[in-house]
């Protein structure tokens, strides 16, 4: 079986894996590990959008 | 006042970190975790967050075959295929049932099956840091 995602979609999936993972793995309190699993998938997106439009900048 | 001396120069010794008892646990979750990515939390009853890692590194690992990403091989005879193996083999049990079924073979049809090969590397390298978190779960450092 194989798939097709956008280069967006397949980001914000990533985004959301790591995300889980790092919010458990790097905290001890469950309420500290949902901050942080948030904050983290904050970044990767905010991250994937800040260097899209960078990428559109520089094109122009 | 010799020994005002010799109390002014005396060093403090910092506290030396206690040898943690090597357990059944201590060596079996790690092990476990490797093997199966979340199992590790499980069989120490963090139901919880065993699931979740389990959940999210198979799934990004499976999502990872089915964009088409290639598996790497331990003999590749290029550095950067060596690392990524090391990446790769961080999946265990996924890892080997992969090399075992033959996927993975990475014919790269598309722009994004390249982000599969991306997928397959990291789901191995987040179940890396899960190890070591089901290590320190079960030496007491983590709750």
């Amino acid at each position: 079986m194989t798939i097709q995602l956008t280069h967006f979609s397949a980001a914000v999936l990533f985004a959301l894996f790591a995300s889980i993972v790092f919010g458990i793995t790097q905290r001890s309190e469950t309420r500290e590990m949902v901050r942080y699993g948030l904050y983290c998938f904050a970044m990767f997106v905010g991250g994937v959008i800040v260097a899209g439009w960078a990428m559109w900048i520089l094109r122009r | 006042m010799a020994n005002s001396t010799t109390e002014k120069t005396r060093t403090v010794e910092p506290p030396k970190a206690e040898a943690q008892p090597v357990t059944t646990m201590s060596v079996m979750a790690p092990a476990i975790a490797w093997l199966i990515p979340g199992a590790g939390h499980l069989i120490q009853k963090r139901w919880g967050r065993g699931i979740l890692l389990m959940v999210s590194i198979f799934a990004m690992f499976l999502i990872g075959l089915a964009l088409q990403g290639r598996i790497y091989k331990p003999n590749g005879g290029d550095i950067l295929d060596m690392l990524g193996f090391v990446g790769d083999i961080g999946a265990g049990g996924l890892y080997i049932v992969t090399r075992a079924m033959d996927w993975g073979q990475g014919a790269i049809a598309h722009a994004t099956a390249d982000y599969g090969t991306k997928y397959l590397i990291v789901a191995g390298l987040l179940n890396f840091i899960a190890v070591a978190d089901a290590y320190h779960i079960a030496i007491g450092k983590k709750p």
